[in-house]
């Protein structure tokens, strides 16, 4: 692995650990969210770095598309439950 | 207190392994034996041009059969614990308010969203993907239909036919490989073809699709089921 990919690599990996540390601090559970899925995101990059697409794609597909709508679908699940009396 | 010294210690002892184990990494020279083999025969034996494909399908193949049988207990299970106690909503007292823009945005994005998805498990064996990315693509398109459309009833029974014929061909193709070929999920009953083409590489493409149907089958069956159990009726 020459210098430039070991550096980008080292910069995904620093940027995936802001990322995280984002997603558990905000207050906000879309940007949470969001921080979430791009973790997988910068995880998929670091994937193909590593000369690994077959698991990029699942990371990208599961993880940051899927998991991200999902998280999404039951927020607002959740957000018309508690406008109709509930306790969330 | 107590409990966030817990947590710091928890996450020193975790990282104190992973920086042992880090640092007594040693990368490989060479490929162990059964790598070997399979880099070397791979693409002459089963005609695939991507190498982990035809690993995934077919030497390992019964690894993957055992995948996805995981991933359909853990949907039957959802969809049973979701449709026991609870009464399935009517469609009228979904009115969850969605914005114009997410309606019209997804009328555009999901053909082509579906589209790639099944590009994606169709090409498994000439490009990265295959069946399950595929399937969770083709899972998040409908996923997008059910956020921008709540009042639509989606067919349940539809995606369980869906799910229990691509599974049952699925086994039939690999028993087909036991009696016509090497053994079970076996591709080469089927003409191996022209490396590199799109119908080549034997059963692989037609197995990837199936299990790509089944994937995408099985997580949409657990966003409808979600999507269809009133969350409103939990509180006693």
């Amino acid at each position: 692995m020459n210098a430039i990919l070991l550096l980008l690599t080292a910069l995904l990996c620093v940027a995936m650990l802001v990322t995280a540390v984002t997603a558990i601090m905000v207050n906000s559970t879309p940007i949470a969210i969001l921080a979430a899925g791009l973790i997988s995101l910068l995880a998929s990059v670091v994937f193909v770095l590593l000369a690994a697409p077959d698991v990029a794609m699942t990371e990208a597909a599961i993880g940051s598309g899927l998991t991200t709508f999902l998280f999404f679908f039951v927020l607002a699940r959740v957000r018309a439950g508690s406008e109709d009396g509930g306790e969330l | 207190m107590i409990r966030r010294l817990f947590v710091v210690l928890l996450l020193a002892v975790l990282g104190g392994l992973f920086l042992a184990l880090q640092l007594g990494y040693v990368p490989d020279a060479q490929l162990n034996q059964t790598a070997a083999y399979y880099a070397e025969h791979g693409a002459g034996e089963l005609g695939a041009a991507n190498l982990v494909t035809a690993i995934i399908v077919t030497y390992r193949g019964l690894d993957t059969l055992g995948e996805v049988t995981v991933l359909f207990l853990a949907t039957t299970i959802i969809g049973l614990v979701l449709a026991t106690g609870r009464a399935t909503i009517s469609s009228e007292s979904r009115r969850t308010q969605v914005s114009e823009l997410l309606t019209t945005g997804s009328r555009l994005l999901a053909p082509p969203i579906m589209l790639l998805g099944v590009y994606v498990f169709i090409n498994g064996h000439l490009t990265p993907g295959g069946g399950f990315q595929g399937g969770a693509i083709l899972a998040s398109s409908a996923l997008l239909l059910l956020l921008a459309e709540p009042l639509r009833d989606f067919s349940h029974s539809l995606i369980a036919t869906v799910e229990a014929l691509s599974g049952s061909i699925y086994v039939l193709l690999g028993l087909f490989g036991l009696v016509f070929a090497g053994g079970f999920l076996d591709n080469r009953f089927l003409p191996l073809g022209t490396f590199g083409e799109l119908f080549s590489a034997g059963a692989i493409p037609l197995i990837y699709s199936l299990i790509g149907l089944k994937v995408g089958a099985e997580f949409s069956s657990v966003l409808v089921h979600l999507s269809a159990t009133d969350t409103t009726e939990e509180q006693p």
